[in-house]
């Protein structure tokens, strides 16, 4: 199929197998294990679409076909060391998200959905984050920003920089 | 109402809330014992379907009736899917209850698990919820030690199993069979229905998809009786035969351009006007307001002429809206131009269109590229109708699409523009002097260098 390197460790297909029993179905397993390569890599290369298709009896199309839905997993290359989402939907926009995102991607030098230079931060908007009471926010990894100001959101960046 | 205290939210202010200890020395897991000792599963279907409770994550079918749809004498397995894909914009109170308590959900999907004959639990979370994520896996985690989960319940011969499933950043999962696909390992394409989730769920079983929300209430209905909760909320409306009644606790999602934003619980029925006075602390900066939308973007707008509505299952209907939905409120004051309104709620929906079904897809882009054409300077009046157009004719109301996505995207166009035309086309005529009256094609933004 391919003469790639292999891509997934013993402790990613370990973490993968171990979703298959609670499901009566491999393919089930199909977005816990983007989830554990995602994690572990920042992104799921074709290579790991491949070797997950082998470990749930799949074509590599049908994981391929999920995993472009989503939109979520890069697949070219790594996000930032940290992968922020400004949200944009209506309670942010309303508190000035928008202009709070453009901010940002201008401080950081890049447009939404881009790297920085140094690797460390992957910017992008998000729809609706679910933290309205604390509109404007941001989700940055596992961190949520709320009400997050132009000076907050200086500091953050300065920190990545 | 003045003498209504919090339910759901009772203890989400006491410190560690969201631990098995805290939730236990507030009489959790009571209510789990109390039906293993004095009620069959049948029992528990009756107590709900008598409460009138209805789903809270959007479409408010009653939930007791769900569960009877479910085939009789079915030999297993039947799944259960709890919807923790919250993301309808404006709405945060499945948050706040996996976050804050999330043991109260739990010991209400045990119940409605049981209630269903379902031995298998799948929590579907969207993946913006990394705290609830913990606190949930965290909780989760304690029931097996606790013997809430796992073999023999209690002692009760039951067996259940919860797992939690991540979902990756996709609006449409929150709908139930889009969810089921997702779950599967599938992109999340809704179903054609029949056959309902019910009949054909997930993995080809019988499956009962509820929200966090409507779990959560279950525990208290087993608790506390139909009774108690019909006590709470608006009677069937005698000139509607087809209304069940809106009973019971809610949590109100309150963001935007109020004082105090926040989840705020309070009886089905109150209005918006109350919701913002009473627990919005009014309208920021001493401003007035000028439209909310009453339960989720999808739900359209109200005008602020019409805060007098109820926010009950029935309430936001009369007023031209789709419907309750999440009820999740968001305010919008004076300064808010609607064009920018309508051109955010068409980036959202833009965005999140599975892309299944044609009209949808395509509808929902349009729409936006007209709204970027019209903020940008190039409106024409005819522009506002062929919006209309798409609004009207996009949806399952109309009968052109799958799932009601569609119908979402349909409201705020519908609502913004038979509400509040004339800032429409005041805005077209001032910002396209010269071109405001064409009806000839367009060619596209590019080509004409806005943007």
């Amino acid at each position: 199929m391919t003469t790639a390197e292999r891509i997934l460790t013993d402790e990613m297909i370990d973490a993968i197998k171990a979703f298959i029993p609670r499901y009566p179905s491999k393919q089930a397993v199909t977005l816990p294990a983007l989830h554990v390569v995602n994690d572990r890599l920042r992104h799921v290369p074709l290579q790991a679409v491949v070797e997950i298709a082998e470990i749930l009896d799949l074509a590599p199309a049908q994981v391929q076909d999920t995993l472009t839905f989503y939109g979520f997993f890069k697949q070219d290359k790594p996000h930032g060391e940290v992968r922020a989402w400004v949200c944009r939907s209506i309670s942010c926009h309303l508190r000035d998200a928008d202009a709070l995102l453009e901010h940002m991607c201008q401080k950081a030098g890049i447009r939404p959905g881009e790297t920085t230079a140094n690797g460390r931060l992957t910017l992008e908007f998000g729809e609706c984050l679910g933290a309205c009471e604390h509109a404007p926010c941001m989700l940055a990894g596992e961190t949520l920003h709320t009400s997050l100001t132009t000076e907050e959101a200086d500091a953050f960046l300065e920190d990545l920089a | 109402m003045s003498d209504f205290q919090p339910i759901l939210l009772a203890n989400i202010a006491i410190e560690n809330s969201h631990t098995r200890a805290v939730y236990e020395s507030t009489g959790g897991y009571a209510a789990l014992r109390k039906v293993f000792a004095e009620m069959s599963k049948a029992d528990l279907i009756e107590l709900v379907k008598a409460s009138g409770l209805r789903g809270r994550g959007g479409a408010g079918f009653p939930t007791g009736l769900k569960w009877t749809f479910l085939p009789k004498e079915h030999p297993g397995p039947i799944y259960f899917c709890l919807n923790a894909d919250e993301s309808e914009p404006g709405t945060f109170n499945n948050r706040i209850l996996m976050e804050e308590d999330p043991h109260q959900v739990i010991e209400g999907l045990i119940l409605s698990c049981f209630a269903t004959n379902t031995t298998t639990a799948y929590f579907y979370m969207r993946y913006e919820y990394p705290l609830a994520w913990k606190r949930v896996q965290a909780a989760v985690d304690e029931c097996y030690e606790a013997g809430y989960l796992g073999k023999n319940i209690l002692g009760s011969g039951y067996d259940l199993d919860i797992f939690l499933h991540r979902g990756a950043a996709a609006y449409i999962c929150g709908e139930e069979t889009g969810l089921i696909e997702s779950l599967e390992g599938k992109r999340a394409w809704p179903r054609i229905k029949p056959p309902f989730p019910a009949v054909e769920g997930v993995f080809h079983k019988p499956t009962v998809v509820n929200n966090v929300e409507t779990a959560a209430c279950v525990r208290h209905i087993a608790e506390r009786g139909a009774d108690w909760f019909r006590s709470m909320g608006v009677p069937p409306d005698p000139e509607n035969p087809r209304d069940p009644g809106s009973f019971g606790p809610k949590l109100y999602c309150l963001s935007g351009h109020v004082e105090k934003p926040g989840c705020y619980e309070a009886p089905l029925g109150i209005t918006v006007n109350e919701l913002i006075e009473k627990f919005g602390g009014g309208i920021w900066k001493g401003r007035k307001a000028k439209a909310a939308i009453p339960g989720g973007i999808s739900m359209g707008l109200l005008t602020a002429e019409e805060f007098d509505c109820p926010l009950d299952f029935a309430g936001p209907g009369r007023y031209q809206c789709l419907g309750l939905g999440t009820a999740a409120v968001v305010v919008m004051d004076e300064t808010v131009s609607m064009v920018d309104f309508l051109l955010n709620s068409s980036q959202f929906f833009a965005h999140e269109s599975c892309g299944q079904c044609t009209p949808c897809r395509e509808g929902t882009s349009w729409a936006l590229k007209i709204m970027q054409r019209i903020k940008a300077g190039r409106g024409r009046l005819i522009d506002l109708d062929l919006l209309l157009e798409i609004g009207d004719n996009i949806g399952i109301i109309p009968g052109t699409t799958i799932c009601g996505l569609a119908d979402g995207a349909a409201w705020p166009l519908k609502n913004g523009i038979r509400k509040f035309r004339e800032e429409f086309e005041t805005y077209i005529k001032q910002t396209n002097p010269s071109g405001f009256a064409e009806t000839e094609p367009v060619p596209a933004l590019e080509m004409i260098g806005v943007h």
